[in-house]
């Protein structure tokens, strides 16, 4: 009777346990699953307009002779690669700055340095297009404080045009880095630094022994997102630069982007450059995965 | 005598440190306020730029102008702009609440009916969260274009509607939930559904305002898939106008900087509104 019951209890429990997930997966499935999953089969397929045909890794071969998917890989990795340790070290260094509990105005600094979160990437990205055009504000600053004597063509040199990518970049995420950083500087006991001080433990040593190892699970999980998202750049690609000048600075979904809907559309290799996005994410978060479980060791 | 000698001695010797400290901590607060400086000087950018004219913005000049009238004036005639708001705000509202319904009824189930067949369904979903959109856009875009619904608010929503990443969110949220309350719902004799809204839902409000600030923000702010499916004038978002705005041949930048202010106005009143919950409801999932 008893073992019954509880039976009866258990399946009806779990009748609403697949009740309250049904939703979510019902429409992930639709709008995550089967994309993802046609999008990989479509990738081996080529044609035009609704017509597709397997050409198996024909697809593959035409990329490595696509001169313009090769520049946007680069682009994409010199992004990844220079940007994000830069904003997440800085990040990290405003966030221990911030952690000091005798700070005045902390407040105020906490939410300056946010703010830039606030503002949508194409709103920023144009905000940032104005500053830095040739003639613009931030030349006439930087040629005041005689730290130039010519202006910088911010957007016309393909190498100052990806500089100014990365400082736009920056700008916009050394603050969402430094609140999680933040929040989980909160949460370490206090008296592991009183223990470290007493030990005689400098600053940078309690930095680079305490801090960075206790916050690893969330320098981790910063470090995957904004690699996620370096990775798929295409607000700032299209609206500072446009992908100009002479595609320095065109990322890969910015050039899907344009097989799809400025060439003539070729849904198959356009699949293909998306799964090569993929890809790397994946080869990436396993790295990082895998270096995070060694020193865990 | 002893005593205070010691006493002397150590004020003497806790002086030089006391000085390096303080030479420190206000090298402290001089890269803290270059920092912040940086980080608002696009805002005060913007709100002068809207009162200045396109040529004194292109030329750099730091001023504030007297054409932020005018400027609107021109918003006005080029676009829409009751239309391109009632856009966003409908795309925005209606997704975020659909978002933070669904998402957190399948966090809690999660989190609270644990099954091995469902873990595995989570795993794979987490799994379809490290997929770049750019590779979902593809079969998306056909899909919505088969089913005649391109164009459409439902289009920009559904996508993102089921989100993966706020589904987590509310999950490690639960884990800190009380589940004692449940058990005692259910010995009231409350349904399991009831026990989720009235139970659940009052006490996990911080939770819900920090998830409905980011799905807002990535609603209201969102670009690349509305640029896909919307395709006439009359359903455009304001990311979508202030893009092409931008990107005509003869930008006026007066006008636009009014448009962007236009766009982060909501944004910045949500921000300092809720900032206590986005700072504590973040603690929570970062747990």
């Amino acid at each position: 009777m008893k073992a019954n019951r509880t039976r009866g209890v258990e399946s009806s429990q779990n009748r609403d346990g697949w009740l309250f997930i049904s939703v979510v997966l019902i429409l992930v499935g639709i709008f995550n699953v089967y994309p993802v999953v046609s999008s990989f089969l479509l990738s081996f397929q080529t044609g035009k307009g609704a017509v597709y045909h397997f050409n198996g890794l024909g697809n593959l071969f035409r990329l490595a002779k696509d001169k313009v998917f090769v520049q946007a890989l680069i682009n994409t990795f010199t992004y990844f690669i220079f940007q994000v340790p830069v904003m997440i070290v800085l990040a990290l260094a405003i966030a221990t700055l911030l952690n000091d509990p005798k700070l005045k105005f902390k407040g105020f600094f906490r939410t300056a340095i946010f703010l830039p979160c606030v503002t949508s990437l194409v709103a920023y990205s144009v905000l940032f297009k104005s500053m830095f055009s040739t003639e613009g504000l931030i030349n006439k600053i930087l040629i005041n404080l005689h730290m130039i004597s010519t202006p910088i063509p911010w957007i016309l040199d393909p190498f100052w045009a990806k500089i100014l990518i990365i400082i736009a970049l920056t700008w916009r995420w050394t603050g969402y880095n430094m609140i999680f950083y933040l929040s989980a500087l909160q949460n370490i006991d206090p008296s592991i630094y009183e223990a470290a001080r007493i030990d005689g433990a400098s600053r940078f040593r309690q930095f680079t022994s305490i801090i960075v190892p206790l916050l690893k699970p969330v320098i981790l999980f910063t470090s995957v997102m904004s690699t996620i998202g370096t990775l798929q750049l295409f607000d700032e690609s299209v609206n500072i630069t446009n992908g100009g000048p002479a595609n320095a600075t065109l990322t890969l979904s910015h050039y899907i982007y344009n097989i799809l809907f400025r060439f003539t559309p070729n849904f198959g290799y356009a699949a293909t450059i998306s799964y090569v996005i993929v890809f790397f994410v994946a080869i990436l978060a396993i790295m990082q995965n895998k270096v995070a479980g060694d020193k865990n060791d | 005598m002893t005593k205070q000698k010691n006493l002397n001695g150590q004020s003497v010797e806790s002086n030089h440190p006391k000085l390096m400290a303080g030479l420190s901590s206000s090298l402290k607060y001089i890269i803290l306020s270059i920092i912040s400086l940086f980080s608002i000087f696009p805002f005060i950018w913007m709100v002068l730029g809207a009162t200045s004219s396109s040529r004194d913005i292109t030329m750099g000049k730091m001023a504030i102008g007297s054409e932020l009238f005018k400027n609107l004036g021109k918003l006005n005639e080029l676009v829409d702009l009751p239309r391109v708001l009632s856009n966003s705000l409908i795309i925005t509202v209606v997704g975020t609440l659909f978002t933070l319904l669904f998402a957190s009824l399948a966090g809690y189930g999660f989190e609270m009916y644990r099954s091995k067949i469902r873990e595995k369904f989570y795993n794979l979903m987490l799994l379809t969260m490290m997929v770049p959109f750019a590779a979902m856009m593809i079969p998306l875009f056909r899909l919505f274009s088969k089913a005649k619904m391109l164009n459409s608010y439902a289009a920009v929503i559904l996508p993102t509607v089921a989100s993966v990443f706020v589904v987590f969110y509310f999950r490690q949220s639960t884990k800190t939930f009380a589940k004692e309350l449940i058990q005692a719902a259910r010995v009231d004799g409350l349904t399991e559904f009831q026990s989720f809204f009235y139970i659940y839902f009052p006490s996990m409000k911080s939770t819900y305002a920090a998830a409905a600030i980011i799905v807002f923000m990535s609603y209201w702010n969102s670009f690349l898939w509305p640029l896909i499916v919307l395709q006439s004038n009359d359903k455009k978002t304001i990311t979508l106008v202030i893009s092409s705005l931008a990107s005509s041949y003869t930008p006026d930048f007066g006008v636009i900087m009014t448009m962007i202010i236009i766009a982060t106005i909501p944004t910045l009143i949500l921000f300092f509104t809720m900032q206590k919950q986005f700072v504590e409801g973040m603690l929570g999932s970062v747990k």
